[in-house]
């Protein structure tokens, strides 16, 4: 069954604000080896002129994929997420994630596709403070396999 | 202009911690009966950790945490992760497309992992001026 092509467009309610920790950020950081004393030291941070620890390139993931949870678990869009996987992914910075930001996703259905039998989303997420300060937004396009 | 190679080494204890970390508990990349029971060869990489080595490729090749303006890739091959204690590796190499006056410099990027390309269209720029 392919999905609702009249989703393209539809934006959902901005998410309730996430706090970036700084030991969430360290972890992230640790995790994926990243080393960058400015990952993990404030100081390191401030020196190229940010308020606390940078996160690195990919930490917003850890926010948009949550938000993303409003999509995924929408009834009436009817994603089989047993069958997705995830195809492409990329992120425009107006700035680095920082620790100390509050952050708020707004989702977008940017194109939904149906191409050999499978299905393809593109979801923009618009990552913003809570004062309203853009910071990143990230695309994912999620493959839905067709059923065998 | 070709940046130098950077390689990754990936062990299962890896996966495990960007999962904890990441909050992406999928079993498929933990569990070698979920995952040859979903058809894969056993339990692969989290993308989106391949696309966390790549970033850190970035920031070294940039010289700065925060350099990396616009990142982006397709997951095109899953990086299947052994279960001992060497894992696996991927490696992680760049050409530089365009150096642009506004200090920006465009890459195109290559990950492969025992030889085979594991991302396509990845691409990234970097804010190589302060």
């Amino acid at each position: 069954m392919s999905l609702d092509h009249s989703f393209v467009g539809r934006s959902y309610p901005p998410t309730a604000p996430y706090q970036v920790g700084r030991e969430k950020i360290r972890e992230f950081a640790t995790a994926i080896g990243a080393t960058d004393p400015a990952h993990h030291d404030p100081e390191a941070a401030r020196a190229l002129g940010h308020p606390d620890v940078v996160a690195p390139p990919t930490f917003p993931m850890v926010l948009t994929m949550a938000a993303n949870r409003q999509l995924i678990e929408d009834p009436d869009l009817g994603l089989d997420y047993s069958r997705v996987v995830h195809g492409d992914q990329r992120f425009a910075y107006t700035r680095p994630v920082v620790a100390g930001d509050e952050l708020v996703c707004v989702n977008t259905v940017e194109d939904v596709t149906s191409r050999g039998g499978h299905d393809f989303v593109t979801t923009r997420t618009d990552v913003n403070t809570t004062a309203g300060e853009p910071v990143v937004t990230a695309w994912m396009k999620l493959v839905v396999r067709g059923e065998a | 202009m070709e940046l130098p190679t950077q390689t990754f080494r990936v062990t299962r204890a890896d996966l495990v911690r960007y999962a904890g970390a990441s909050g992406d508990f999928n079993p498929i990349h933990w569990s070698d009966r979920f995952a040859t029971k979903v058809g894969l060869p056993g339990v692969i990489a989290h993308g989106m950790f391949t696309m966390a080595l790549v970033g850190r490729a970035l920031t070294a090749w940039a010289g700065s945490a925060d350099a990396v303006v616009e990142f982006g890739v397709r997951f095109t091959r899953p990086v299947v992760v052994p279960d001992d204690d060497e894992g696996t590796e991927i490696v992680v190499s760049a050409v530089v497309r365009e150096v642009a006056e506004s200090g920006l410099t465009r890459l195109d990027i290559t990950a492969t992992c025992h030889g085979e390309k594991v991302l396509s269209q990845a691409r990234a720029t970097l804010r190589t001026t302060r």
